[in-house]
C-alpha cells in the first residue's frame, strides 16, 4: 500500500475523531473548526486516509461487552515460525476471532506467537469456538493457552498529543 | 434496542459517509429523518452499546504500538491500574487470569516515547513490563458481525 505519509494536520483530525465524531448535523464542520481548516478540507483528507488504508473504516464501533458479548478471551499458540502465516491467515479469517496477531514470544516465560482474541455470549460459546480452533491448529499447535478478562480496566479511542 | 439502532450497529460499522451531513444521508438511505438517525446513535451511546461512532485507525498507522503484560500481586493491582491508566498512551487494560495479569496497549508518536512509557511504568512500579509488539496483522478490523438472537 503507497499510503501518503500522514503531514501533522491529518494526525490532528485523527485525533480529533478519536473521541467520536459529534452527533451534530454537521460532524465533520466541528473537528474542522477544532483543527482550523474548511470542513471540505477534513472531508478530503479523511476520504485520503481511508484510500490509503490508515484509516480502516469509520462508522460505530460497537461496545461488544455491553452489547452481550460477555465473554472474551484471548487465546495464544505457540506455533513454528515457518508455519505462522499459513496458520494465523486460517485463523484470522474465522467469523468468530475479532482480532489476530503474529507477536514475538518472550522466553522462558511466555512461548505463545500467534494470538487470536474470540468473544461470545458466555464461556460455553467461547469454549466452543476454541475448541474448532484447537482442531483447527491440530498438530501444529506445540501449546496453548486461554486467558479470560475478568476487567475492563480502560477502553478509549487512540489518543495522541498531536 | 429500537430497530434503527440495531440496524445502525449492524450497517454502520463502516462505510459512515464522509459528507457534509452524513447523518442525513444515512437516514435518506433507511427512510428516516436526520433527527432519528442522531437520536438512536445518542441513545446507543447512552446505553454504551457503541463506544463511539469514529475512525478506526491501521495498528501503527499513528506511531508505535505493543501489547504489554506484567505479572501484577493481587494486592497492588488497583495501585498499578491506576498508574498504567493515567498514561495517554494506554488506551485499552483489560484484567485476565493467568498469573500475567494485566494487558494493555500502549501507542506512542514513537518509539522512543514508547520505550520512555515502558521503562517508566518498570521503575514506577518495580515489575517487569512484557513488551509484545505486533509483528503481523491476520486480521483486518473491518467491523464484527453482531449475532443478535
Amino acid at each position: 500500500m503507497n499510503a501518503t505519509p500522514l503531514d501533522a494536520m491529518d494526525r490532528r483530525i485523527v485525533v480529533a475523531t478519536q473521541g467520536g465524531l459529534e452527533l451534530v448535523s454537521r460532524p465533520y464542520a466541528a473537528v474542522a473548526r477544532h483543527v482550523g481548516i474548511p470542513e471540505a478540507e477534513v472531508i478530503k483528507r479523511l476520504k485520503r486516509m481511508l484510500a490509503d488504508g490508515v484509516i480502516r473504516r469509520i462508522g460505530a464501533v460497537p461496545n461488544h461487552y455491553a452489547l452481550g458479548y460477555r465473554a472474551n478471551a484471548m487465546t495464544v499458540w505457540d506455533v513454528a515460525d515457518e508455519r505462522i502465516e499459513a496458520l494465523g491467515t486460517k485463523v484470522g479469517a474465522l467469523d468468530f476471532v475479532s482480532h489476530c496477531y503474529h507477536r514475538p514470544r518472550h522466553l522462558p516465560e511466555w512461548p505463545y506467537n500467534l494470538f487470536a482474541m474470540v468473544h461470545g455470549r458466555d464461556r460455553p460459546v467461547v469454549e466452543r469456538h476454541i475448541d474448532a480452533l484447537t482442531r483447527l491448529l491440530g498438530m501444529d499447535a506445540l501449546g496453548h493457552q486461554v486467558l479470560y478478562s475478568t476487567r475492563i480496566l480502560k477502553k478509549t479511542g487512540l489518543r495522541l498529543v498531536a | 434496542m429500537e430497530d434503527l439502532g440495531r440496524h445502525l450497529l449492524d450497517h454502520y460499522q463502516r462505510g459512515f459517509p464522509l459528507s457534509p451531513r452524513p447523518y442525513a444521508e444515512v437516514a435518506q438511505h433507511l427512510g428516516v429523518t436526520e433527527e432519528d438517525v442522531i437520536g438512536a446513535l445518542e441513545t446507543l451511546s447512552r446505553e454504551g452499546a457503541i463506544a463511539r461512532l469514529g475512525a478506526v485507525v491501521r495498528p501503527g498507522a499513528m506511531g508505535a504500538g505493543t501489547l504489554a503484560a506484567m505479572a501484577v500481586p493481587d494486592e497492588r493491582i488497583d495501585e498499578v491500574t491506576a498508574l498504567v491508566n493515567g498514561y495517554h498512551e494506554v488506551n485499552h487494560n483489560y484484567e485476565r487470569e493467568h498469573r500475567l495479569n494485566l494487558w494493555f496497549v500502549v501507542i506512542a508518536a514513537d518509539r522512543a516515547r514508547l520505550d520512555a512509557v515502558l521503562a517508566d511504568i518498570k521503575q514506577c512500579t518495580g515489575l517487569d513490563v512484557i513488551d509484545l509488539p505486533m509483528e503481523k496483522e491476520y486480521h483486518l478490523d473491518l467491523g464484527f458481525a453482531l449475532k443478535w438472537t
